[in-house]
């Protein structure tokens, strides 16, 4: 999930007789599936929650490019180095896609870019870990792109179209990016050495339960959920999605011939699931706080960037302007 | 026309390719516009997929049972073939930007040489990274537009970028004399048609934001052609193979 804990600044959700005439008329609506478009009538919250939510995976995007980065530079083959760059290059687009969905709700892709800067705007928890090694660019492939397409997959079937529209684009670049992961440590488990495999299970124990967070907190505390699957923003609870990636993971942790960092995890014949541990909610909520191993550095090189670039960009726009008045004359 | 003369060329053509996308790679997360951070990329990922195709023919001809890999990241600098220009340090944008103009519109002028090879290999690879070099000359064109014609300060940063990178452009402008007879044989571009071109090039975008053209750069002591490199090709390989160099019988 690249959007993980979205506030929607509603404490219970209204029943339809409560609602006034355009609210109902949303509400049966959404009800219908009928996509809500960025003209329609819509209830602030909802506007709200949606750039939130929006933004939030737009920022997670852009600062998910950094970890990748880090060894962009160091990828062992000339392969491996083009299909990094490559994917780096889908996710800066991403972003883009995903700031102009945002930007149809009225809000200021600039004004956004600042809250994260200022760290008053979230993005996935998840990148805020190191890669230490280049197994990690395997595994961050594998799972954490495996996360933030079982999330994406559902919504693509969310109520806001473009929103939906950007997601059908998106999940079928992050497919290839997951299997393209897996490869990587495929290749390294079954083609490489012992030094190799045991970077392969290293980056699996440093990167596990971190995916596994992707989804948000659980349900109980997840005060937000019952009005964003009202308004059909989210499709499905945090814990159902992370069910779903625990038990379609599971069977190609296997198939690396690795191990998960869980020693509760087994099959559940009962429940048709695995039975997993207990996540680490403090480590969770510390690293949304922004008291993450690695906070602290992301957002600084983000705002690095767009502050040492303010020349260019104003460049670009004198000169811009020079073109117009020139043409016009 | 042997082997020994075209490996170092194809070579030349390969390494500045990869060592150029290599400095792109470093741009990652840095660039000064989301759209900026696709660009770099993008124009990194052709040159790169250039590289892999320029070695993997340098390989074969080598037949020593290395391939684009191995000449990638187990071999020195000092057998690296690179123009000294690109392996330079990127700099602020201005820099980056000037040092990828100079490169495009020599790389454009060579690979327009390179179509009409003898060489089929040679003349089907040009072919196919002439389409994109086409686009990341224009690219790099109106942005040494932007920034010599923008603001004051974009404009004092490209007037400092260009004496800085000056000096490398002798290579740009002349090629060798194994190039010259490579070029005889109808395999290779005419290096002094590929230092013509260039000229013409720079001195027209320059000229279309008043930016003061160099009279042409003098002798430069070091030469890329040689493995004579800058200290900076040094570093930037101790990153790029670091890898390899430590797991060498790994599988990636």
């Amino acid at each position: 999930m690249y959007a993980q804990l979205v506030e929607t600044g509603v404490k219970r959700v209204k029943s339809l007789e409560e609602m006034s005439p355009e609210e109902r008329n949303f509400q049966e609506k959404i009800d219908a599936e009928i996509k809500i478009e960025a003209k329609n009538w819509m209830p602030e919250a909802y506007r709200q929650t949606l750039i939130r939510q929006i933004s939030q995976h737009a920022h997670s995007e852009i600062v998910g490019m950094l970890p990748e980065g880090n060894w962009v530079t160091r990828a062992p083959s000339l392969k491996r180095k083009l299909q990094l760059m490559a994917k780096i290059q889908d996710e800066a687009g991403h972003g883009l896609y995903l700031y102009s969905a945002m930007e149809t709700l009225g809000a200021d892709r600039d004004e956004e870019i600042a809250k994260l800067h200022s760290g008053k705007a979230k993005y996935s928890s998840i990148f805020n870990y190191p890669t230490l090694s280049w197994a990690d660019m395997g595994a961050v492939g594998w799972l954490v792109d495996g996360a933030a397409i079982v999330n994406q997959v559902v919504l693509q079937r969310t109520s806001y179209g473009p929103y939906s529209r950007a997601m059908i684009r998106i999940c079928k670049e992050e497919s290839f990016h997951q299997r393209q992961g897996y490869e990587i440590l495929l290749t390294m488990m079954r083609h490489g050495t012992q030094a190799q495999r045991d970077m392969v299970q290293d980056a699996i124990n440093r990167l596990w339960w971190p995916a596994l967070m992707m989804f948000g907190p659980s349900d109980e505390h997840s005060p937000n959920s019952a009005q964003s699957m009202a308004w059909k923003i989210k499709r499905q609870t945090n814990d159902e999605l992370r069910q779903r990636f625990i038990d379609q993971t599971v069977p190609q942790l296997e198939l690396l011939g690795c191990t998960a960092p869980d020693p509760e995890l087994k099959w559940n014949a009962e429940r048709g699931h695995y039975d997993f541990g207990e996540i680490q909610w403090d480590e969770f909520y510390e690293v949304l706080k922004g008291n993450g191993p690695c906070n602290q550095e992301r957002v600084a090189t983000r705002r690095q960037a767009i502050e040492d670039g303010a020349w260019v960009r104003e460049a670009a726009v004198a000169y811009a302007r020079k073109q117009q008045n020139k043409n016009a004359a | 026309m042997h082997n020994e003369a075209l490996i170092p060329y194809l070579l030349l053509l390969g390494d500045s390719a990869l060592v150029q996308g290599q400095r792109l790679c470093e741009w990652c997360g840095h660039a000064p516009a989301i759209e900026e951070e696709l660009a770099l990329m993008n124009v990194g990922l052709d040159l790169v997929g250039q590289a892999r195709n320029w070695l993997e023919y340098a390989a074969e001809l080598l037949d020593d049972g290395s391939d684009a890999d191995a000449l990638a990241f187990r071999r020195d600098e000092r057998a690296y073939r690179n123009l000294l220009l690109v392996e330079q340090p990127n700099g602020d944008f201005a820099v980056t930007m000037t040092k990828q103009f100079f490169y495009d519109a020599w790389h454009f002028a060579m690979l327009q040489g390179l179509i009409g090879s003898r060489d089929a290999r040679i003349a089907g690879i040009a072919a196919k990274a002439l389409k994109e070099v086409t686009y990341h000359l224009r690219r790099s064109s109106e942005w040494v537009q932007r920034l010599g014609g923008g603001t004051d300060e974009s404009r004092q940063r490209m007037l400092a970028a260009i004496p800085a990178l000056w000096r490398f452009s002798v290579e740009l402008a002349a090629g060798s004399d194994n190039e010259v007879r490579l070029a005889e044989a109808g395999i290779a571009a005419n290096p002094a048609a590929v230092g013509a071109d260039w000229l013409k090039q720079v001195a027209a975008i320059f000229a279309s934001v008043e930016l003061p053209l160099p009279n042409a750069a003098s002798h430069f002591y070091l030469d890329g052609r040689k493995g004579l490199h800058t200290e900076h090709l040094g570093l930037l390989l101790a990153e790029m193979q670091c890898l390899p160099r430590a797991y060498p019988d790994a599988t990636w």
